[in-house]
């Protein structure tokens, strides 16, 4: 199962929704990363725009963004994937509750706290009356909507499919799981990331849409060739089996990756079979890295597969990403190795169109 | 693609039953599982029915074997339990080699334990045990700890498309199998009652203070449930091989959106129409061979008087049988497709129709009128079952006698 990426929606704590590409970076000092807002009037009626929350503006925009880049007005599915859904809605609701003893409440952070939300509302605006679904399964969410997109367009009931991640920061959010110890203790400079080597790593955000079809176009970024899950692997050479497997089964072997992009965030705990995997299999691969840009979440793949989309395309991997070795010649397929937590590991293969 | 899918196992825990065979015993004598809030803290007791599992966590706990709760929240311990039942039921062994999926749907999560802690969560000078349920707050928890309850690693996911989400469960299921990425399928969904979803609801106004009465003149809203359905899918041929026990096919399946507002259905069911007809398409069948309809049938204003019109849209003025079981479960969220596709599959494999319960007069719209009355040997070959939610998303599954 494949299909091309045609169009890219990004909002992110980087500049990444107006055509950059990473070439002047922002670095953050407070462990908690939030999106650069774009002027979302520009996208978003007034009106609407007071009632929406944080996310709703950043993924309604951020799919709005897609729908003009790929020069596409109607896609045949929407489908998202979100670990935490609409944080800002949700613990609105929540803390109005506990605060006034479940009395005075109102219903708009209630109805826009479900993690459907966003594709509901894309589907609204759009008047979409297609198939249109939500993935929650924290590191598995942007990846389970990738595969459902992937299969409706192998069924060939749709041949354009809009598909998006995303994930909101908070305080909250980052107090409530920093007890957990995801987070890194000293503050840290967000571009000097992986040389911390503390345990924990910085939260992030984004909203990503990609829009993707069956038809070949020159305006087509990439293709993504690929796609596969690895849930809770007993040790490392279980990540580098199913690596091999992953290749094989897409006829590549090692040497045919001209980049691989790694999900390191910085985690002393956890970046570690990263690191086995790049000296086991990819030692003599360029390696590109990008949770220093975006924080981590449980959808940061999306912005993964966003710069790897563009780096196919511009045939650029800025210096701001690098990783060891740089690439050398053409960039026709690339890696894509990513985990949460060690708990959802997921591959993909983003190759020229 | 044109590989048929199987029921091979069932399991449930809903207000009225801790599994199937209490689940079927309650619905043959229309006994309701809505009453008085017994176990949930809020200030709507006395006050709001609904239809709670009739169990504290701590029995749930037993019920499920596990002795100790290390951040087990009512969600994850709800979908344990029908998950195992169906995982047993379809004679599935913990390793036993099959590509097995585990696809859940849940819309609150682990809100139950969050609304109880958030406080303390947000404050870091408070410790305590309650930091043991941060880490199951969110919607991919519960899948999590029933894929490992059950020894499953090969494709794990969970969906919320609020109340459509285990129908949506059940249709990826299928299409995993169908594409050839698993082998097996444990489907459906969850959700255990919470003050975020009950005081989220009443703020919309749409909880009726007595018992639920779909498809009725005088409904004045839903009342919520809570509980967890799911089934276990695998290839027809491969099951039919192996001589199993099968209940129903999957024989059809369709996701739609209504495309008109954030919570409320459009008037004429646009999107249930839509998702009725390709679930229809789909299975090859004709509209005349569906022989029952277990309808979403809320009780709400709106979801009724729509799904009706979609319904007379559809099948034109031969409406099938149909009926809505939520006067027996309560409405229960994300779980809703699930436990209905556990009582669709036990309505053919019965050969018996459970009725509408609370049902009086008929609406002023239509001349509909559900079944209110145990039907045995009604002849049922096909049920439709429909799940609409939030978001405007809308499923329809069809189930077929083998």
């Amino acid at each position: 199962m494949k299909a091309f990426i045609r169009g890219i929606g990004q909002i992110s704590p980087q500049q990444t929704f107006a055509g950059d590409f990473l070439e002047n970076v922002t670095a953050y000092n407070t462990n908690m990363l939030f999106c650069i807002d774009p002027v979302y009037k520009e996208f978003i009626h007034p009106l609407q725009l007071r009632r929406m929350s944080r996310t709703l503006r950043m993924g309604v925009t951020a799919a709005k963004i897609c729908l003009l880049d790929a020069a596409i007005e109607m896609p045949d599915a929407v489908i998202t994937g979100t670990g935490f859904g609409c944080v800002e809605d949700t613990e609105k609701f929540l803390l109005a509750m506990l605060n006034n003893n479940e009395q005075q409440l109102t219903p708009t952070a209630f109805m826009q706290s479900t993690h459907n939300t966003i594709s509901g509302q894309v589907a609204i605006m759009l008047k979409c009356k297609e198939y249109n679904s939500t993935y929650v399964n924290r590191g598995f969410s942007f990846e389970t909507a990738l595969l459902d997109s992937l299969m409706l367009i192998a069924e060939d009931n749709a041949h354009k499919v809009l598909v998006g991640g995303f994930d909101e920061n908070s305080f909250n959010l980052h107090t409530t799981t920093d007890r957990l110890g995801h987070w890194k203790k000293e503050k840290t400079n967000s571009l000097q990331l992986l040389e911390s080597k503390t345990p924990g790593t910085i939260s992030g955000e984004g909203a990503t849409f990609f829009m993707l079809t069956d038809k070949e176009d020159e305006n087509n970024y990439a293709l993504l060739k690929g796609l596969s899950t690895l849930y809770k692997p007993e040790n490392e050479n279980e990540v580098e089996q199913h690596v091999n497997d992953f290749l094989k089964r897409n006829n590549l072997s090692a040497s045919d990756i001209d980049l691989v992009v790694y999900g390191l965030n910085g985690d002393a705990r956890t970046d570690e079979v990263y690191y086995h995997l790049r000296d086991k299999l990819f030692n003599e691969n360029a390696g590109a890295y990008f949770k220093h840009l975006c924080g981590d979440y449980y959808t940061s793949s999306a912005f993964a597969l966003w710069f790897s989309a563009n780096a196919i395309k511009r045939q650029v991997v800025p210096q701001s990403v690098r990783l060891g070795k740089a690439p050398s010649g053409a960039l026709k397929n690339i890696l894509i190795v990513n985990h949460y937590r060690d708990i959802n590991y997921s591959f993909m293969l983003v190759s020229q169109c | 693609m044109s590989e048929r899918i199987a029921i091979t196992g069932l399991g449930i825990i809903s207000a009225i039953g801790d599994n199937v065979h209490q689940n079927l015993a309650s619905l043959r004598a229309k006994r309701s599982g809505i009453g008085q809030i017994k176990y949930l803290e809020t200030i709507h007791k006395g006050i709001l029915p609904i239809a709670e599992v009739k169990h504290s966590d701590d029995e749930l706990l037993i019920l499920l074997g596990v002795s100790e709760n290390t951040g087990y929240t009512r969600t994850a311990l709800l979908g344990m339990i029908a998950a195992k039942e169906a995982f047993a039921d379809s004679g599935a062994k913990k390793g036993d080699g099959i590509r097995t999926a585990m696809i859940s749907a849940t819309t609150v999560g682990g809100m139950g334990s969050t609304e109880k802690f958030y406080l303390d969560y947000i404050n870091p000078e408070k410790t305590g045990d309650f930091v043991k349920y941060i880490d199951s707050h969110d919607c991919g928890d519960s899948a999590e700890k029933i894929a490992d309850n059950l020894g499953i690693k090969d494709f794990i996911t969970s969906i919320n498309t609020a109340c459509s989400s285990s129908a949506n469960a059940l249709m990826l299921g299928a299409r995993l199998i169908k594409h050839g990425i698993v082998d097996r399928v444990v489907a459906g969904g969850v959700d255990g009652l919470t003050k975020f979803t009950i005081n989220g609801f009443n703020t919309l106004m749409i909880l009726d203070k007595e018992y639920c009465k779909p498809f009725d003149k005088n409904r004045t809203g839903l009342t919520l449930g809570e509980g967890s359905g799911f089934v276990v899918l695998e290839s027809l041929e491969v099951a039919q091989k192996a001589g199993k026990k099968i209940y129903c096919e999957l024989s059809g399946y369709a996701n739609t959106c209504d495309a008109y507002h954030q919570t409320a259905s459009s008037p004429e069911g646009t999107g249930a129409f839509l998702s009725m007809s390709s679930a229809l398409a789909l299975s090859g069948l004709e509209i005349e061979d569906i022989d029952y309809v277990n309808v979403h049938g809320t009780a709400t204003q709106i979801n009724d008087l729509s799904e009706g019109n979609a319904m007379i849209k559809f099948f034109g003025n031969k409406v099938p049988k149909f009926s809505s079981t939520k006067g027996y479960t309560g409405h229960t969220l994300a779980a809703a497709g699930g436990i209905e596709a556990v009582f669709s599959a036990l309505t053919i494999y019965n050969n018996t129709i459970f009725p509408n319960l609370n049902f009086k007069d008929k609406m002023d719209e239509f001349d509909l009128i559900p079944v209110t009355d145990l039907i045995e040997n009604a002849g049922v070959k096909n049920v439709l079952s429909n799940s609409f939610g939030f978001g405007g998303n809308n499923t329809s599954l069809i189930f077929s006698k083998v």
